[in-house]
């Protein structure tokens, strides 16, 4: 109980650090948005009328005052108006949200298809070629720009196949691509990621107990391999997530499709803060809290973690949230530096 | 570990010729080994040697100047103009030459942002520890829950749009991961009996730090920001692409595919061939930089 009291306090404090953050970054430095949307001569307001703007905006407040409000707001659902538009950015991102969320939910699942095989390919896969060239996939994927795989989708799939039409597709046919293009960023690190665990697992004495007594290779890998390489998946869950938004953003882009990316994209180029700093905040929201859910899943399902406390064995309770787990965890894969393991003998000094 | 790094390093090399068919004699395989691993190291440093000389020397190699319009808009390779010639009738290959600048130059400033910064809030936390600890890694984990694109857009909002404050932004990405190995490997250093033993034989904390500390932990790091490089080149590709680097008639790679963009019907060389660079790049410099860390490419 204590470790859920503590995670949640500071899932928190991360968050409520974040939004400070956020929001001296984009509302507080970036310097008058009343005057960078009001101020040009063209519009011909005199100081009197911009003056008057600024008080209904609020934004004559000190800038105290206008950073708890902000945060009222945001704790409210009210988000503040676009700068460019006028439109409520609540409403923006509320038409915005469905395509992308479908996108998202669709390029997930083929990522998680595509790393599955990847990876129970490359390690169980018949033939050292076959499995070669498999484990050659994901360095490739972490390779290519995204916007660029996109195009080439479109090039080939739409100009030269004539497979997927570019005009007049019907909603199926519009996702396809992007869906594909969404999914090859994220396949990437969580075939990695499956492919190491796989291997480390497959090591252990038990599985050759288990083989011995007559498993086959699938009983094997269903019951034994793939519940224990889960969990190092799982801790990447919110840096998918970081990589998802990322990708959102690219993919809508490249084909012009509306939704929180392209949203996005266009606050940015027209210096539209209040928008690009409700997106920030609210995938900010979304990441601590999926974080928060895989740690308080971790317990449940490693039973070596079910006794927090003073268990002094290889697996302590997590002191690192699942965020730093997952970058550590990175960082091993690449740089092969077992930070984890040095962290988290420095958390018990 | 191993076994990922180690396909990593061959990936393509091996993938058309499995290491002889049948059983091959001890000796010639392991001739072979050797032989794959030096042309996969030899491969990705020539094509960052290229890259490099690119950037430093474009006028080396290619006379045409890459903002003129030299010939016909829309050519398609040839002898004369090898990657054809854009929508102005602008040589490609001469832009993607001139454009290795900006890229390459733009993901040094970004690791090293990243590199600078993050190792020393690493340092720092994982050297003093207590109280400050605690708030460098808490701020380290408000780096770590922005998604990197997004802080690195909200950089780029706040400097502006150009060619260096796309790489601060890049940079700025890569802090969280610096400072977290930095810290991690300043911590299990510092409990060793050596630097017990400095300090016991009456070394100051910034002798220990610079003389026993550092050189012992940050090996790792230097390994993580030959590996951050091609990263960075990827994520600045993207700003460029996206509109927020360096402005039109500047060749930036991420830049010309934009452009090119608007041609994937009719001139398929725009979008394909400087795509195709960026991932040659981008792999030479992961493949190399796990080479050069383990030697353990074979």
């Amino acid at each position: 109980m204590t470790y859920v009291l503590r995670r949640v306090g500071q899932a928190v404090l991360v968050l409520a650090l974040a939004y400070t953050a956020a929001y001296l970054l984009l509302a507080a430095l970036p310097g008058d948005a009343v005057i960078a949307r009001y101020g040009s001569p063209e519009l011909g307001l005199t100081p009197e009328q911009i003056e008057a703007i600024r008080q209904s905006l609020g934004a004559d407040q000190p800038l105290v005052v206008q950073y708890v409000r902000s945060i009222a707001g945001f704790l409210t659902g009210d988000f503040g108006y676009s700068v460019a538009s006028g439109a409520a950015v609540s409403d923006l991102i509320a038409t915005a949200l469905p395509p992308t969320l479908t996108l998202a939910v669709l390029g997930l699942a083929l990522a998680v298809f595509l790393a599955v095989t990847i990876a129970f390919t490359a390690t169980y896969g018949a033939g050292r070629g076959l499995r070669r060239v498999f484990r050659g996939i994901p360095p490739l994927f972490v390779s290519l720009p995204v916007f660029w795989i996109g195009i080439i989708l479109i090039q080939v799939f739409s100009f030269r196949l004539g497979l997927v039409p570019v005009i007049g597709a019907n909603p199926v046919q519009a996702l396809i691509l992007p869906v594909i293009t969404l999914a090859t960023p994220i396949a990437a690190p969580l075939s990695q990621v499956l492919m190491r665990s796989i291997d480390e697992v497959r090591e252990q004495p038990f599985v050759a107990v288990v083989r011995a007594r007559g498993a086959s290779t699938p009983w094997l890998l269903w019951r034994n391999v793939a519940r224990n390489a889960l969990l190092p998946t799982l801790t990447m869950a919110g840096l998918l997530f970081g990589e998802l938004v990322g990708g959102a953003v690219v993919t809508e882009t490249v084909f012009a499709r509306a939704g929180i990316g392209q949203l996005t994209a266009q606050a940015v180029a027209n210096r539209d803060t209040p928008v690009l700093l409700a997106v920030v905040v609210i995938s900010t929201v979304a990441f601590v809290v999926i974080n928060l859910i895989v740690d308080l899943l971790y317990p449940v399902l490693d039973a070596r973690l079910r006794t927090s406390g003073p268990t002094r064995g290889s697996v302590a309770a997590p002191r690192e949230d699942a965020a730093d787990r997952a970058v550590d965890e990175l960082v091993d894969a690449e740089v092969g530096a077992t930070v984890a393991a040095a962290a988290s003998r420095g958390g018990n000094r | 570990m191993t076994a990922l790094a180690t396909t990593a390093g061959l990936a393509g090399d091996t993938a058309p010729g499995d290491p002889g068919p049948g059983a091959p004699a001890p000796d010639r395989r392991l001739r072979w080994r050797s032989l794959v691993s030096r042309v996969g190291f030899v491969l990705p440093a020539l094509v960052i040697l290229v890259a490099l000389l690119w950037a430093l020397f474009p006028g080396l190699f290619t006379a045409q100047n890459p903002t003129e319009t030299v010939a016909p808009a829309l050519q398609a390779p040839s002898a004369e103009h090898w990657f054809g010639t854009d929508a102005t009738g602008r040589d490609l290959y001469a832009r993607v030459v001139y454009g290795a600048s900006q890229s390459i130059i733009g993901a040094l400033v970004a690791v090293l942002v990243g590199l600078v910064v993050g190792t020393a809030i690493g340092v720092t936390a994982g050297a003093v520890g207590g109280a400050l600890d605690e708030v460098l890694m808490r701020l380290v984990d408000v780096l770590l829950a922005i998604p990197g694109l997004l802080l690195s857009l909200s950089v780029v909002i706040l400097l502006g749009f150009g060619t260096t404050s796309a790489a601060v932004a890049v940079g700025v990405t890569s802090i969280a991961v610096f400072a977290r190995l930095a810290r991690s490997r300043v911590v299990s250093v510092r409990v060793t009996d050596f630097v017990e033993a400095a300090y016991g034989s009456g070394g100051t904390f910034f002798g220990v730090l610079w003389r026993h500390i550092l050189p012992n932990s940050l090996t790792p790091v230097i390994a993580l920001a030959a590996l951050q490089f091609g990263s960075a080149i990827l994520q600045i590709s993207t700003l460029g692409f996206l509109g927020y680097g360096a402005p039109p008639p500047t060749p930036e790679w991420g830049l010309l595919i934009a452009e090119g963009r608007n041609y994937v019907a009719t001139a398929w060389w725009l979008t394909v061939l400087p795509g195709l660079i960026v991932v040659f790049v981008v792999l030479a410099t992961n493949r190399l930089s796990q080479a050069l860390r383990g030697g353990d490419a074979a």
